[in-house]
Protein backbone atom coordinates (compact mmCIF):
# COMPACT_ATOMS: atom_id res chain seq x y z
CA UNK A 1 0.00 0.00 0.00
CA UNK A 2 2.45 2.56 -1.23
CA UNK A 3 2.42 6.09 -2.33
CA UNK A 4 3.60 8.24 -4.96
CA UNK A 5 4.43 11.32 -3.36
CA UNK A 6 5.20 14.47 -5.85
CA UNK A 7 6.66 17.65 -5.05
CA UNK A 8 6.93 20.48 -7.30
CA UNK A 9 9.34 23.16 -5.13
CA UNK A 10 12.70 23.76 -5.29
CA UNK A 11 13.62 22.62 -1.44
CA UNK A 12 16.12 26.04 -1.47
CA UNK A 13 12.58 27.89 -1.31
CA UNK A 14 9.39 25.92 0.63
CA UNK A 15 9.87 22.93 3.27
CA UNK A 16 7.88 21.10 1.06
CA UNK A 17 10.20 18.17 0.07
CA UNK A 18 11.70 17.61 3.92
CA UNK A 19 7.85 17.52 5.21
CA UNK A 20 7.35 15.05 2.66
CA UNK A 21 10.38 13.15 2.82
CA UNK A 22 9.20 13.24 7.42
CA UNK A 23 5.96 11.88 6.46
CA UNK A 24 6.84 9.15 3.69
CA UNK A 25 6.77 5.31 4.66
CA UNK A 26 8.89 2.51 3.79
CA UNK A 27 7.67 1.45 -0.65
CA UNK A 28 7.02 4.91 -1.27
CA UNK A 29 8.04 6.63 -3.96
CA UNK A 30 8.70 10.65 -4.02
CA UNK A 31 8.96 12.16 -7.77
CA UNK A 32 10.33 15.44 -8.12
CA UNK A 33 8.90 17.89 -10.72
CA UNK A 34 9.34 20.94 -12.34
CA UNK A 35 11.15 23.44 -9.57
CA UNK A 36 11.41 20.27 -7.25
CA UNK A 37 14.11 18.83 -9.12
CA UNK A 38 16.77 20.78 -7.68
CA UNK A 39 16.26 18.94 -4.48
CA UNK A 40 17.76 16.05 -6.25
CA UNK A 41 20.93 17.66 -6.97
CA UNK A 42 24.10 16.15 -4.80
CA UNK A 43 26.71 18.01 -3.22
CA UNK A 44 24.74 21.18 -2.06
CA UNK A 45 24.20 22.34 0.87
CA UNK A 46 20.92 20.46 1.87
CA UNK A 47 21.82 17.24 -0.17
CA UNK A 48 22.97 15.56 2.70
CA UNK A 49 19.24 16.18 4.93
CA UNK A 50 17.58 14.86 1.90
CA UNK A 51 19.05 11.61 1.65
CA UNK A 52 18.85 11.39 5.28
CA UNK A 53 15.22 11.56 5.48
CA UNK A 54 14.94 9.62 2.11
CA UNK A 55 16.80 6.71 3.08
CA UNK A 56 13.66 4.21 3.09
CA UNK A 57 12.18 5.54 -0.24
CA UNK A 58 13.08 5.82 -3.78
CA UNK A 59 13.88 9.00 -5.41
CA UNK A 60 12.76 9.91 -8.68
CA UNK A 61 13.12 12.86 -10.85
CA UNK A 62 11.22 14.00 -13.96
CA UNK A 63 13.44 14.43 -16.63
CA UNK A 64 11.92 16.47 -18.79
CA UNK A 65 11.99 19.09 -16.17
CA UNK A 66 15.96 18.49 -14.90
CA UNK A 67 16.71 18.98 -19.26
CA UNK A 68 14.24 22.30 -19.36
CA UNK A 69 16.66 23.57 -15.83
CA UNK A 70 20.05 22.43 -17.53
CA UNK A 71 20.50 19.99 -15.06
CA UNK A 72 23.11 16.71 -15.99
CA UNK A 73 21.93 13.81 -14.95
CA UNK A 74 25.40 13.11 -13.36
CA UNK A 75 24.60 15.99 -11.35
CA UNK A 76 22.28 14.26 -9.13
CA UNK A 77 22.56 12.28 -5.83
CA UNK A 78 23.09 8.36 -5.79
CA UNK A 79 20.22 6.52 -6.56
CA UNK A 80 18.53 8.58 -8.10
CA UNK A 81 15.76 7.27 -10.78
CA UNK A 82 15.10 9.42 -13.58
CA UNK A 83 11.42 9.17 -15.40
CA UNK A 84 9.71 10.80 -18.74
CA UNK A 85 6.03 11.59 -18.57
CA UNK A 86 4.84 7.94 -19.35
CA UNK A 87 7.44 7.02 -16.56
CA UNK A 88 5.36 9.59 -14.46
CA UNK A 89 2.45 7.98 -15.45
CA UNK A 90 3.41 4.23 -14.56
CA UNK A 91 4.50 5.60 -11.14
CA UNK A 92 1.44 6.76 -10.34
CA UNK A 93 -0.57 3.70 -11.80
CA UNK A 94 1.49 1.13 -9.56
CA UNK A 95 1.29 3.07 -6.22
CA UNK A 96 -1.91 2.93 -4.49
CA UNK A 97 -2.32 6.72 -4.15
CA UNK A 98 -0.45 9.70 -4.94
CA UNK A 99 0.05 12.45 -2.64
CA UNK A 100 1.42 16.50 -4.20
CA UNK A 101 3.07 18.22 -2.06
CA UNK A 102 2.18 22.07 -3.23
CA UNK B 1 -12.44 0.72 0.61
CA UNK B 2 -15.99 -0.44 1.57
CA UNK B 3 -19.31 -0.19 0.61
CA UNK B 4 -18.22 2.01 -2.01
CA UNK B 5 -17.44 4.18 0.71
CA UNK B 6 -13.99 6.05 -0.03
CA UNK B 7 -11.10 7.44 2.79
CA UNK B 8 -10.90 11.35 1.94
CA UNK B 9 -8.49 13.12 3.35
CA UNK B 10 -7.98 17.01 2.42
CA UNK B 11 -4.53 18.33 3.46
CA UNK B 12 -4.22 21.78 4.21
CA UNK B 13 -0.03 23.10 4.83
CA UNK B 14 -0.78 26.54 4.36
CA UNK B 15 -1.70 29.61 6.36
CA UNK B 16 -4.83 31.32 5.58
CA UNK B 17 -5.53 35.03 4.00
CA UNK B 18 -1.84 35.19 2.61
CA UNK B 19 -3.34 32.99 -0.25
CA UNK B 20 -7.03 31.71 -1.14
CA UNK B 21 -5.58 27.90 -0.63
CA UNK B 22 -7.24 27.80 2.80
CA UNK B 23 -10.50 29.03 2.80
CA UNK B 24 -11.05 27.20 -1.32
CA UNK B 25 -9.74 24.01 0.66
CA UNK B 26 -12.95 24.09 3.10
CA UNK B 27 -15.15 25.42 0.09
CA UNK B 28 -14.67 21.56 -0.65
CA UNK B 29 -14.64 20.14 2.69
CA UNK B 30 -18.34 21.29 2.86
CA UNK B 31 -19.45 20.13 -0.64
CA UNK B 32 -17.98 16.94 0.18
CA UNK B 33 -19.80 16.47 3.29
CA UNK B 34 -22.97 15.59 1.24
CA UNK B 35 -21.21 12.89 -0.50
CA UNK B 36 -21.30 10.41 2.49
CA UNK B 37 -17.14 9.52 2.27
CA UNK B 38 -15.39 8.92 4.95
CA UNK B 39 -13.49 12.39 5.56
CA UNK B 40 -10.34 13.79 7.48
CA UNK B 41 -8.77 16.58 7.41
CA UNK B 42 -5.13 17.23 7.81
CA UNK B 43 -3.25 20.38 9.61
CA UNK B 44 0.35 19.79 9.41
CA UNK B 45 3.48 22.88 8.55
CA UNK B 46 1.70 26.16 8.44
CA UNK B 47 -1.53 24.75 7.63
CA UNK B 48 -1.67 24.43 11.75
CA UNK B 49 -2.22 28.22 11.52
CA UNK B 50 -5.50 27.99 9.98
CA UNK B 51 -7.05 26.57 13.32
CA UNK B 52 -5.88 29.22 15.40
CA UNK B 53 -8.03 31.48 18.27
CA UNK B 54 -8.66 35.03 17.76
CA UNK B 55 -8.43 35.46 14.18
CA UNK B 56 -9.76 38.84 13.58
CA UNK B 57 -9.57 40.01 9.81
CA UNK B 58 -11.43 43.07 10.14
CA UNK B 59 -8.74 45.52 9.02
CA UNK B 60 -8.00 43.51 6.13
CA UNK B 61 -10.91 43.51 4.58
CA UNK B 62 -10.84 39.61 3.87
CA UNK B 63 -13.65 37.22 5.51
CA UNK B 64 -12.46 35.33 8.30
CA UNK B 65 -13.63 32.18 7.88
CA UNK B 66 -12.17 30.47 11.07
CA UNK B 67 -15.43 30.03 12.48
CA UNK B 68 -16.69 27.68 10.07
CA UNK B 69 -14.33 25.00 11.27
CA UNK B 70 -16.52 24.99 14.42
CA UNK B 71 -19.04 24.26 12.10
CA UNK B 72 -17.59 21.11 10.82
CA UNK B 73 -19.25 18.77 13.09
CA UNK B 74 -23.05 19.55 11.73
CA UNK B 75 -21.50 18.45 8.72
CA UNK B 76 -20.09 15.25 9.61
CA UNK B 77 -16.69 16.20 9.36
CA UNK B 78 -15.41 15.12 12.93
CA UNK B 79 -11.95 13.86 12.26
CA UNK B 80 -9.15 17.19 12.36
CA UNK B 81 -5.72 15.64 12.65
CA UNK B 82 -3.22 18.38 13.77
CA UNK B 83 0.93 17.68 14.13
CA UNK B 84 2.52 18.30 17.19
CA UNK B 85 5.79 18.78 15.66
CA UNK B 86 4.24 21.37 12.95
CA UNK B 87 2.89 23.00 16.38
CA UNK B 88 5.97 23.03 18.14
CA UNK B 89 7.91 24.34 15.64
CA UNK B 90 5.59 27.72 15.55
CA UNK B 91 5.82 27.64 19.10
CA UNK B 92 2.16 27.07 19.05
CA UNK B 93 0.38 24.42 21.48
CA UNK B 94 -3.22 22.93 21.52
CA UNK B 95 -4.44 25.84 23.73
CA UNK B 96 -3.52 28.41 21.43
CA UNK B 97 -6.36 26.61 18.99
CA UNK B 98 -9.88 27.11 18.30
CA UNK B 99 -12.00 24.40 20.64
CA UNK B 100 -13.71 22.32 17.62
CA UNK B 101 -16.20 19.87 18.95
CA UNK B 102 -19.21 17.61 17.60
CA UNK B 103 -21.94 15.51 18.82
CA UNK B 104 -21.69 11.88 18.58
CA UNK B 105 -24.99 10.20 17.60
CA UNK B 106 -24.16 6.79 18.87
CA UNK B 107 -22.83 7.58 22.26
CA UNK B 108 -26.10 9.74 22.91
CA UNK B 109 -25.19 13.19 21.24
CA UNK B 110 -22.27 13.30 23.62
CA UNK B 111 -19.73 16.57 22.97
CA UNK B 112 -16.62 15.28 21.50
CA UNK B 113 -13.12 17.37 20.52
CA UNK B 114 -13.32 17.05 16.76
CA UNK B 115 -9.27 18.16 17.29
CA UNK B 116 -6.77 15.38 17.64
CA UNK B 117 -3.32 15.88 18.01
CA UNK B 118 -0.83 13.28 16.31
CA UNK B 119 2.93 12.75 16.15
CA UNK B 120 4.73 13.06 12.40
CA UNK B 121 5.02 9.53 12.45
CA UNK B 122 1.00 9.18 13.68
CA UNK B 123 0.56 11.59 10.88
CA UNK B 124 2.17 9.56 8.44
CA UNK B 125 0.16 6.41 9.43
CA UNK B 126 -3.19 8.36 8.63
CA UNK B 127 -1.66 9.76 5.11
CA UNK B 128 -1.09 6.29 4.36
CA UNK B 129 -4.39 4.90 5.43
CA UNK B 130 -6.55 6.92 2.64
CA UNK B 131 -7.81 6.22 -0.61
CA UNK B 132 -7.81 9.83 -1.97
CA UNK B 133 -5.55 12.76 -0.79
CA UNK B 134 -6.28 16.06 -2.11
CA UNK B 135 -4.11 18.60 -0.94
CA UNK B 136 -4.26 22.46 -0.97
CA UNK C 1 -6.64 2.78 -15.11
CA UNK C 2 -8.85 5.56 -14.64
CA UNK C 3 -6.93 9.21 -13.80
CA UNK C 4 -8.97 11.79 -12.17
CA UNK C 5 -6.77 15.28 -12.45
CA UNK C 6 -6.89 18.71 -10.60
CA UNK C 7 -5.57 21.60 -11.84
CA UNK C 8 -5.04 24.65 -8.99
CA UNK C 9 -3.01 26.61 -10.84
CA UNK C 10 -3.22 29.18 -13.65
CA UNK C 11 -1.74 29.18 -16.64
CA UNK C 12 1.87 30.44 -17.52
CA UNK C 13 2.63 32.24 -14.30
CA UNK C 14 3.03 28.51 -12.94
CA UNK C 15 4.29 25.36 -14.59
CA UNK C 16 1.29 22.91 -13.15
CA UNK C 17 -1.20 23.07 -16.18
CA UNK C 18 1.75 22.19 -18.75
CA UNK C 19 3.18 19.09 -15.84
CA UNK C 20 -1.23 17.95 -15.85
CA UNK C 21 -1.17 18.24 -19.67
CA UNK C 22 1.84 16.08 -20.21
CA UNK C 23 0.71 13.81 -17.85
CA UNK C 24 -2.85 12.85 -19.27
CA UNK C 25 -1.53 13.33 -22.61
CA UNK C 26 0.95 10.10 -21.16
CA UNK C 27 -1.54 8.91 -19.50
CA UNK C 28 -3.82 8.36 -22.78
CA UNK C 29 -0.87 7.27 -25.37
CA UNK C 30 -0.63 4.47 -22.68
CA UNK C 31 -4.24 3.24 -22.74
CA UNK C 32 -5.44 4.30 -19.51
CA UNK C 33 -8.59 6.53 -19.33
CA UNK C 34 -8.86 10.04 -18.18
CA UNK C 35 -12.44 11.06 -17.97
CA UNK C 36 -12.69 14.15 -16.45
CA UNK C 37 -9.64 17.34 -15.55
CA UNK C 38 -11.23 19.68 -12.55
CA UNK C 39 -9.70 23.27 -12.73
CA UNK C 40 -9.16 24.63 -9.17
CA UNK C 41 -8.71 28.12 -7.49
CA UNK C 42 -6.65 30.01 -10.77
CA UNK C 43 -6.92 26.90 -12.44
CA UNK C 44 -9.85 28.35 -14.08
CA UNK C 45 -8.55 30.87 -15.93
CA UNK C 46 -6.86 27.96 -17.99
CA UNK C 47 -10.53 27.89 -19.43
CA UNK C 48 -10.66 31.40 -20.67
CA UNK C 49 -10.84 32.00 -24.45
CA UNK C 50 -9.56 35.47 -24.67
CA UNK C 51 -5.98 34.99 -23.82
CA UNK C 52 -3.41 35.25 -26.71
CA UNK C 53 0.07 34.13 -26.05
CA UNK C 54 2.76 35.29 -28.33
CA UNK C 55 3.06 33.19 -31.41
CA UNK C 56 6.21 31.40 -30.55
CA UNK C 57 4.68 30.04 -27.33
CA UNK C 58 2.46 27.26 -26.69
CA UNK C 59 -1.14 27.97 -26.42
CA UNK C 60 -2.24 26.10 -23.17
CA UNK C 61 -5.72 26.76 -23.63
CA UNK C 62 -5.96 25.72 -27.01
CA UNK C 63 -4.11 22.41 -26.25
CA UNK C 64 -6.62 21.28 -23.01
CA UNK C 65 -9.86 22.05 -25.83
CA UNK C 66 -8.06 20.09 -28.50
CA UNK C 67 -7.33 17.11 -25.89
CA UNK C 68 -11.00 17.51 -25.22
CA UNK C 69 -11.88 17.30 -28.83
CA UNK C 70 -9.72 14.03 -29.73
CA UNK C 71 -10.35 12.07 -26.25
CA UNK C 72 -13.52 13.66 -24.72
CA UNK C 73 -12.53 14.46 -21.37
CA UNK C 74 -14.27 16.49 -19.38
CA UNK C 75 -13.24 19.51 -18.31
CA UNK C 76 -14.64 20.95 -15.81
CA UNK C 77 -13.79 24.49 -14.21
CA UNK C 78 -15.14 25.14 -10.68
CA UNK C 79 -18.17 27.66 -10.54
CA UNK C 80 -17.69 29.31 -7.24
CA UNK C 81 -13.59 29.71 -8.30
CA UNK C 82 -14.98 31.24 -11.59
CA UNK C 83 -17.13 33.36 -10.21
CA UNK C 84 -14.48 35.31 -8.08
CA UNK C 85 -12.07 35.36 -10.85
CA UNK C 86 -14.39 36.55 -13.56
CA UNK C 87 -14.91 33.77 -15.53
CA UNK C 88 -18.19 32.76 -17.49
CA UNK C 89 -19.64 30.80 -20.05
CA UNK C 90 -22.92 32.40 -21.09
CA UNK C 91 -25.78 30.97 -19.36
CA UNK C 92 -23.87 32.53 -16.00
CA UNK C 93 -23.09 36.12 -18.02
CA UNK C 94 -27.29 36.40 -18.69
CA UNK C 95 -28.11 35.23 -15.46
CA UNK C 96 -25.51 37.52 -13.59
CA UNK C 97 -26.39 40.49 -16.09
CA UNK C 98 -22.79 40.66 -17.50
CA UNK C 99 -21.61 41.63 -20.77
CA UNK C 100 -19.51 38.92 -22.22
CA UNK C 101 -18.77 35.47 -21.41
CA UNK C 102 -15.37 33.79 -22.14
CA UNK C 103 -15.11 30.36 -21.68
CA UNK C 104 -13.25 27.93 -24.35
CA UNK C 105 -13.98 25.03 -26.46
CA UNK C 106 -14.59 21.81 -24.52
CA UNK C 107 -15.02 23.63 -21.33
CA UNK C 108 -17.76 23.85 -19.01
CA UNK C 109 -18.39 25.40 -15.73
CA UNK C 110 -20.31 23.29 -13.02
CA UNK C 111 -19.98 22.75 -9.50
CA UNK C 112 -17.60 21.61 -6.47
CA UNK C 113 -19.26 18.26 -6.83
CA UNK C 114 -18.19 17.18 -9.99
CA UNK C 115 -14.34 17.58 -8.04
CA UNK C 116 -15.69 15.18 -5.26
CA UNK C 117 -17.23 12.23 -7.52
CA UNK C 118 -14.11 12.73 -9.99
CA UNK C 119 -12.67 11.42 -6.61
CA UNK C 120 -14.95 8.39 -5.88
CA UNK C 121 -14.75 7.25 -9.31
CA UNK C 122 -11.22 7.26 -10.34
CA UNK C 123 -8.59 4.84 -9.26
CA UNK C 124 -6.30 7.02 -9.43
CA UNK C 125 -6.47 11.31 -8.09
CA UNK C 126 -3.43 13.39 -9.25
CA UNK C 127 -3.20 17.04 -7.81
CA UNK C 128 -1.12 19.78 -9.97
CA UNK C 129 -0.43 22.97 -8.01
CA UNK C 130 1.72 25.18 -6.47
Amino acid sequence: MATLHTVNKSPFETQALLSCLGHTKAGDTVLLIEDGVYGAVGNTALADAVAGLGGAVTLAVLAPDLKARGIDEGRLMDGVKTVDYAGFVELAAEHDRTQAWL
Amino acid sequence: MEDGVKKFLYVNRKAPYGTIYALEALEVVLIGAAFDQDVSLAFLDDGVFQLTKAQDTKEIGVKNFSPTFRALGDYEVTKLYVEKESLDERGLTADDLQEITYEDEDDDWAEKPSIIIVSRSEMADVMAGQDVILSF
Amino acid sequence: MKFGVVVSEGPYTHQASDTAYHFVTAALAAGHEVPRVFFYHDGVNVGTRLSIPPQDERNIQEQWSALAKEHGTDLVICIAAAQRRGLLDKNEADRQGKDADNIAEGFRISGLGQLIEMGIDADRLMTFGD
